[in-house]
């Protein structure tokens, strides 16, 4: 699975993309597993409440399911227009 | 509809004169354009970043729905990313109605969703340092009323 990093997220973590073997079952899951790996990502996910997700390119939760996920992407608040 | 994501610069009005020529019955043509502010601070650039694909397909989404919501003929949204200085244009919608008032909601309903459900990211660019501007919560309510 890819997941992606975009602004400040990808900054703390020090690069744009991972390529993941999880058995996640959700993306809390998932987080819980990169917070693990180094202090870099748990700083970066130190507050989900700052953070938003999406799995295949679609705005979702938390408490989704990555059952057949390709792609997961982790950002802040989007600030378009 | 016609939705593009582009580092390169665009002549507004140019898109604004194709986009009105060519439509067909429609009264009421809107156009917004979301220009870099040139900050007190000393903003040197502002940096956006996006999700290429995602941008792409939830702009689609958010135009459709407008689409679906107004009576629109057709609708426009051009939006750059990558590094801008102050003043230069950052993006554009434009909306075509037979009435004024589908026209005008419309591009605020797509205006709207922009800011908060399309994948960009700014980052201004001062003396100081970069800095990542931080969704406002008025943004956010925003949605509240559609």
């Amino acid at each position: 699975m890819d997941v992606l990093y975009f602004a400040w997220v990808r900054e703390r973590i020090g690069h744009p993309k991972d390529k993941i073997d999880t058995q996640a079952a959700t993306v809390r899951e998932l987080v819980e597993e990169l917070r693990g790996r180094e202090e870099r990502y748990a700083a970066a996910f130190a507050d989900l409440e700052a953070l938003r997700v999406a799995v295949d390119q679609e705005l979702t939760d938390f408490d989704a399911p990555l059952a057949s996920a390709r792609e997961v992407a982790f950002f802040p608040p989007m600030t378009g227009g | 509809m016609d939705i593009r994501v582009q580092e390169a610069p665009f002549d507004l009005g140019a898109e604004a004169n194709i986009f009105a020529g060519r439509q067909a019955g429609m009264g009421a043509v809107v156009t917004f354009t979301g220009i870099v502010r040139d900050l007190e601070a000393g903003l040197n650039m502002m940096e956006i970043e996006h999700y290429p694909g995602m941008t792409e397909r939830a702009i689609t989404e958010i135009a459709s729905e407008a689409m679906t919501r107004w009576s629109l003929g057709d609708a426009l949204v051009i939006h750059r990313h990558g590094r801008l200085g102050p003043d230069e244009v950052i993006m554009m919608v434009a909306t075509a109605a037979r009435h004024r008032v589908d026209a005008f909601e419309a591009a605020q309903y797509l205006m709207d969703y922009l800011k908060s459900r399309a994948p960009f990211w700014k980052k201004e660019i001062t003396r100081e340092g970069g800095q990542w501007v931080a969704a406002r919560d008025e943004d956010e309510q925003a949605l509240d009323r559609w």
